[in-house]
């Protein structure tokens, strides 16, 4: 195997020309996958995260394009590939999950015409090969009966079924990186849990990477290896899932976090950021969080701060900036 | 203990599933009923918070459409003060509507677009006759924008010009303009992100301590059930099945559905507690299993869960609807 890693991230950037102006949706962000790893990207509605996986994956709607950095998987680069290069990939090498399963499923085809499509699409086998190795996924997704149920119609599956089938269809084709774009937010709580557990079942046997692109920091608690903390289309933090979740270093992350409603603590108040996150077209100067921040200093607002090293992770924060020069904490 | 604001007996709603007549002639099909709430009963005390988890489908936004009396109800009572609460018209009924209010989802749909945030905010106020002159209007308007920590000045944009957060905000300013005690809150923060729910439910807690306010809270997120609610009811199916204080209802829930359901709940503080599996889905609720509804997916279910429903016991924090739980009882006393 070669020492690249399995997908590398560099410096992308993804921009929308609006009004004569160019707004930047991805700002810079440079991360590496390994083979196997789970990456949670985590942030709120406009953070770019989505905009993100759908670079990679080369699924940018025009006009938005990508105007900057790179990314290649296992060293090559993909995203200046051709789109005819770019379907070779897309679904055979990179699979996807989209969070509505009603809408990644076409409701004029049977389960079995779908799944069979994309065996057949990617891998060289005969229609009947094809239609068992689709009905042994739909048994490892955990759908119930899966020879009788793969000639049914997307409506007859309940919405936790069908975002099973939708799991089918992305591994498919042993894909080597699976996207999974809010997998699991049209879900209730309990389909949920069962849905990350297949996810994270069935990548963890192939040796499948996976980025989850989420905004529920209780998924990625469950699931992640490590997780990217995005605001305003930069990278805020990026680091191992427990010491992102339990000791946040950036501002940001460390509101986020105390933000979220906990089953276990018993505070009266939540900690609450102040504001909302920044519109595209009105990104403030410096670091992006600053008017938010509640530890701001005058360098803040000049100077942006861009991923710095610091301990066992990443984080762009001017705060840490001195303290890696000394020994890491 | 403090006196009873709102008591729901025995409500109960169906709604008609049946095809065409004309079908059911030719097919020999008879009609068909869905129940999306079936004989729940609970009482909400003045200044308490009460709150309703379920998942899609457990009835929960059915019940407080019938509490605010916006769907009338197939059977059972909604006492509001004492009084009950109807669809009709009517002086009275006008009177009490100025006493109860309601929050919805989606702050993107429950404000005219294109109206001005003060005449959105005003409504109320003029429909309840609530002032004499404009003056005192604009100054009301302009109070309540501030009490929900937006300016006076904001009156005059539309909604368009707010992020979801402050629609939220504006949607609360309205629920407040008629002076209610008591407010409906169905799912109000679930179109949200955290740290903007963080800021909306900080909110709703203040303004319940300032103005005395008793709120009804539904959602289907039970971490933010337990950061907010003084007591909770779980519904399955349309049916309650556990009903208990809070603190309790975490700590020791004695239906297995709500173990189930705080089974789900992502591990986001890492702690590694224990948890079971979740088991199966919610069936169809036109045709529900027999016995206990909830008998195909529990872990504890036994003969008699398949052929009798049980009803509701008391427990150590409440009541809940489950044999096991009833068996516990026994056992201990």
């Amino acid at each position: 195997m070669s020492d690249h890693p399995l997908l590398s991230v560099k410096n992308l950037t993804v921009q929308f020309p609006s009004r004569g102006a160019m707004l930047t949706a991805v700002d810079n962000v440079s991360f590496d996958l390994a083979r196997g790893e789970v990456l949670g990207l985590v942030g709120e509605s406009g953070a770019g995260k989505s905009m993100t996986g759908a670079a990679i994956i080369g699924l940018i709607e025009p006009p938005g394009r990508i105007t900057g950095g790179s990314i290649s998987l296992e060293g090559k680069r993909i995203d200046n590939l051709s789109s005819a290069d770019m379907r070779q990939i897309r679904g055979r090498r990179i699979g996807m999950v989209f969070q509505d399963p009603l809408t990644s499923l076409n409701p004029l085809f049977t389960i079995a015409e779908q799944l069979v499509e994309t065996i057949r699409v990617h891998l060289p086998v005969s229609a009947k090969e094809a239609r068992e190795r689709a009905i042994g996924l739909l048994n490892e997704v955990g759908i119930p009966a899966a020879s009788q149920r793969i000639d049914d119609y997307p409506h007859q599956f309940s919405g936790g079924m069908r975002q099973r089938v939708v799991i089918a269809l992305a591994l498919a084709a042993e894909p080597e990186l699976v996207i999974a774009d809010e997998p699991t937010t049209a879900l209730d709580v309990s389909v949920q849990a069962q849905i990350i557990d297949v996810l994270k079942k069935l990548c963890a046997e192939r040796n499948a990477s996976v980025i989850l692109i989420t905004h529920d920091m209780g998924v990625i608690a469950e699931t992640a290896d490590r997780v990217a903390v995005m605001y305003a289309g930069r990278l805020a933090e990026i680091g191992p899932v427990r010491s992102v979740i339990k000791d946040a270093l950036h501002p940001y992350t460390k509101g986020l976090m105390g933000s979220i409603p906990s089953l276990t603590s018993t505070d009266d108040r939540l900690v609450q950021i102040p504001g909302s996150m920044p519109r595209l077209n009105n990104i403030p100067e410096g670091c992006a969080f600053n008017p938010r921040c509640n530890q701001v200093f005058a360098r803040c607002t000049k100077e942006r701060p861009e991923l710095m090293h610091y301990g066992n992770r990443n984080v762009s924060c001017w705060l840490y900036d001195e303290a890696t020069t000394e020994a890491p904490a | 203990m403090s006196e009873t604001l709102l008591e729901v007996r025995d409500l109960t709603r169906t709604f008609d599933m049946s095809k065409p007549w004309l079908n059911r002639v030719l097919e020999r099909d008879g009609k068909r009923f869905l129940r999306a709430v079936d004989h729940v009963s609970f009482t909400i005390r003045k200044g308490e918070t009460f709150a309703l988890v379920g998942e899609s489908g457990s009835g929960k936004s059915t019940i407080a459409k019938m509490v605010v009396g916006l769907l009338p109800s197939s059977s059972g009572e909604i006492l509001f003060d004492g009084a009950p609460i109807g669809t009709g018209a009517g002086s009275s009924m006008r009177a009490m509507r100025s006493r109860f209010q309601m929050i919805f989802q989606s702050p993107f749909a429950s404000l005219n677009p294109r109206w001005k945030v003060r005449d959105i905010v005003a409504e109320p106020i003029i429909a309840f006759d609530m002032v004499q002159n404009r003056q005192a209007q604009a100054a009301r308007v302009a109070e309540l924008l501030e009490l929900v920590g937006l300016t006076a000045s904001d009156g005059s944009k539309y909604p368009h010009e707010f992020s979801g957060g402050q629609r939220q905000r504006i949607a609360i300013a309205r629920a407040l303009s008629s002076n209610p005690e008591f407010i409906v809150c169905d799912e109000p923060t679930s179109a949200l992100d955290v740290s903007v729910q963080a800021q909306i439910l900080n909110l709703m807690r203040d303004l319940q301590d300032e103005l005395g306010l008793t709120y009804l809270f539904i959602s289907h997120d039970l971490s933010v059930v337990r950061h907010m609610a003084n007591r909770i009811g779980v519904l399955y199916l349309g049916a309650l099945v556990e009903n208990a204080q809070a603190r309790g209802l975490f700590e020791d829930p004695q239906h297995p559905y709500t173990q189930m359901l705080l089974d789900a709940v992502p591990d986001v503080d890492m702690t590694n507690r224990e948890r079971e599996e979740v088991i199966g889905e919610i069936p169809n609720p036109i045709s529900p299993p027999d016995g206990c509804v909830f008998h195909p997916r529990c872990v504890k279910a036994f003969d008699r869960c398949r052929v009798e429903a049980p009803v509701m016991v008391a427990t150590q924090y409440g009541e809940a609807k489950c044999f096991a739980a009833e068996n516990v009882r026994k056992a201990g006393t």
